[in-house]
């Protein structure tokens, strides 16, 4: 659909200093050069509108956390105050009170997540990375991925039938491994991706210098990967810090402090959860308090993994 | 600069050869009837040689004639890629190193290797990648203070101490190309390898580390046995005592540098260094 000159490149309108000159262009040529001035207009409209269309998706696709995080301010700033980090809940009813234990309790479970899921999940991933195409590392990754994409609530489910009902009682840990076995598949796949940007090279060249295959492995090819991995562990981290569902199987939820892993144990989630069916107002602005708060702390998890990478990668290189 | 020279005027400036190799000189390593296959495709075909030592033996071919593929069996390197097999044999000081119960991990420690693109270890300081092979040797690893030593003996031999003395302990990745390179090399010599084998050191260089690279082959040669791969056959005429000619996983021509370059003996050896092929 468009025109080209006898040259093959688009024909442009003889400039005007050109049209005394030469001779007049014929009937045919004007109306090629007439058509090409409505397509080049035409396309240009098209990229405007185009370039319109994209902006407005981009900024619609952060109009749900703009939202969200506005709304949680207008509605749990106020409740933020010294007291919401140092104290526990208050009974229904009474003013007053925080969610110290929540979200110390969140931080246990994350911990207790993390010691779980990430050396399975790493180790699986160097496996993975290091037995390229054989049958069991294609079958791995194939259920990993399903694993990753397993509904929260079926985990905990899970959790519940095999830790929590054995054990006769809730306990962070049954929450700890419930949230690590969601860790899991993820840090596999981003340690296996890491590892594979290795360069080959690298790992010859300590080959070479008489490295055994697994020093080579874990001295040159898991350090060289480190930062990615710890990236990887992070966007895991904060993936299970706010989840709800495997909790509400697994620890229950406390109103005092524990941090013992054999006891219920508050975690945030939870206590959003708790406070927000509730019929107080007192406990619903606490609630939207938590929510921000935890979103609060994802932000910080992320920010961290955009900087362990960027420190650790921004020295040097080709 | 020496690069553009024909081979047929070969003895440039840091030529270390102005007379034939001595034909007495003990030999080091020597391949015999060594064949190399990756899957079922023979690409070195079961070529005998020795490598002398106190010598420099450059392996020069076309490109894919299997001419590293023949180093990368000196180390028991070949053997690391998948479906990759050798058969034939490699001795060592008389010692097969593909004899059932030697280690391979043992034999890269007496056979060092650099490969075409520098490739220091990201994560380590200038000063833990020149002891990089030290810190595997498990009971006979060296103190502190030694280390200190045999890297700075290492980077001295490289040629490299004098631009890297005053920033040891700063990540190999500040360095140039070349100066990664002679990182490499100061790596391989730390262990103090009985043969070093170099598998076209300088592809990736400029010219001005290319000669200093060369440089340091002359140096390394006078106490241990070097071997060299490289496409460049000025290169080849510049460092070496020897020179082999691979052509399709064939051994066409093996003998003292000089005379391979004046006065080859076969006609596919003249047709290549003249540039007819290749």
């Amino acid at each position: 659909m468009t025109a080209r000159g006898p040259a093959g490149g688009v024909t442009l309108p003889p400039k005007p200093s050109d049209r005394g000159r030469k001779a007049r262009p014929s009937g045919v040529q004007r109306a090629a050069a007439e058509r090409t001035r409505t397509t080049i207009g035409r396309r240009r409209v098209v990229n405007v509108v185009m370039i319109g269309v994209t902006f407005v998706a981009a900024i619609l696709a952060t109009l749900p956390l703009i939202f969200i995080l506005g709304h949680l301010i207008k509605a749990g700033a106020s409740s933020i105050n010294p007291a919401f980090f140092t104290e526990i809940p208050k009974p229904p009813g009474e003013t007053g009170g925080g969610m110290a234990n929540a979200m110390v309790g969140t931080l246990v479970l994350i911990l207790a997540a993390s010691g779980f899921g990430l050396p399975i999940g790493i180790g699986a991933g160097l496996y993975l990375a290091e037995n390229r195409g054989t049958v069991i590392a294609n079958g791995v990754r194939f259920l990993s991925d399903v694993l990753n994409g397993l509904p929260s609530i079926v985990m905990g489910i899970f959790a519940w039938q095999f830790l929590v009902k054995p054990m006769g009682k809730f306990t962070a840990l049954a929450g700890g491994i419930a949230l690590g076995a969601m860790m899991i598949p993820l840090v596999t796949r981003t340690t296996e991706e890491m590892i594979m940007i290795v360069p080959v090279s690298l790992r010859e060249a300590a080959l070479a210098l008489g490295y055994s295959r697994w020093r080579t492995s874990l001295v040159v090819v898991l350090r060289t990967a480190l930062p990615g991995i710890v990236t990887g562990a992070l966007v895991a981290v904060s993936r299970i810090a706010g989840e709800t569902a495997p909790l509400l199987f697994t620890v229950l939820g406390n109103q005092f402090w524990s941090t013992s892993l054999r006891e219920p144990i508050a975690a945030l989630p939870l206590q959003i959860f708790s406070f927000a069916i509730s019929p107080y107002d007192e406990q619903h602005s606490l609630a939207w308090a938590g929510a921000l708060v935890l979103i609060g702390i994802v932000l910080v998890i992320s920010l961290a993994a955009r900087f362990a990478t960027r420190s650790r990668f921004g020295r040097g290189g080709d | 600069m020496a690069a553009t020279e024909s081979p047929r005027v070969p003895r440039p400036s840091v030529a270390p050869n102005a007379e034939a190799p001595a034909a007495n000189a003990r030999v080091r390593l020597k391949a015999a009837e060594l064949s190399a296959f990756f899957g079922s495709s023979e690409v070195v075909k079961s070529i005998s040689m020795s490598f002398r030592d106190r010598e420099v033996t450059a392996i020069i071919g076309p490109s894919g004639c299997g001419k590293s593929t023949l180093l990368r069996c000196l180390n028991r390197m070949h053997e690391t890629v998948p479906t990759a097999r050798v058969a034939g044999t490699v001795t060592l000081d008389d010692q097969d190193i593909y004899a059932r119960g030697v280690n391979a991990i043992e034999v890269r420690r007496h056979v060092g290797m650099v490969f075409q693109r520098p490739t220091p270890f990201p994560t380590m300081s200038i000063r833990d990648n020149v002891a990089a092979g030290l810190q595997i040797l498990g009971r006979e690893r060296p103190s502190k203070t030694e280390t200190d030593h045999i890297v700075e003996d290492a980077l001295r031999r490289a040629a490299l101490w004098d631009e890297v003395s005053g920033r040891l302990k700063e990540s190999a990745f500040g360095l140039s190309g070349g100066q990664q390179q002679r990182l490499c090399i100061a790596r391989a010599l730390a262990t103090r390898p009985a043969v070093l084998l170099l598998d076209e050191p300088t592809a990736s260089l400029d010219p001005i580390s290319t000669q200093k690279v060369e440089e340091l082959v002359y140096e390394l040669r006078q106490d241990m046995t070097v071997v060299i791969v490289t496409h460049n056959m000025q290169q080849a005429a510049r460092v070496s005592d020897r020179t082999a000619f691979v052509l399709a996983g064939e051994l066409v021509e093996f003998a003292p540098t000089n005379a391979l370059f004046t006065t080859p003996s076969d006609q596919r050896t003249e047709a290549y260094i003249t540039g007819r092929f290749g």
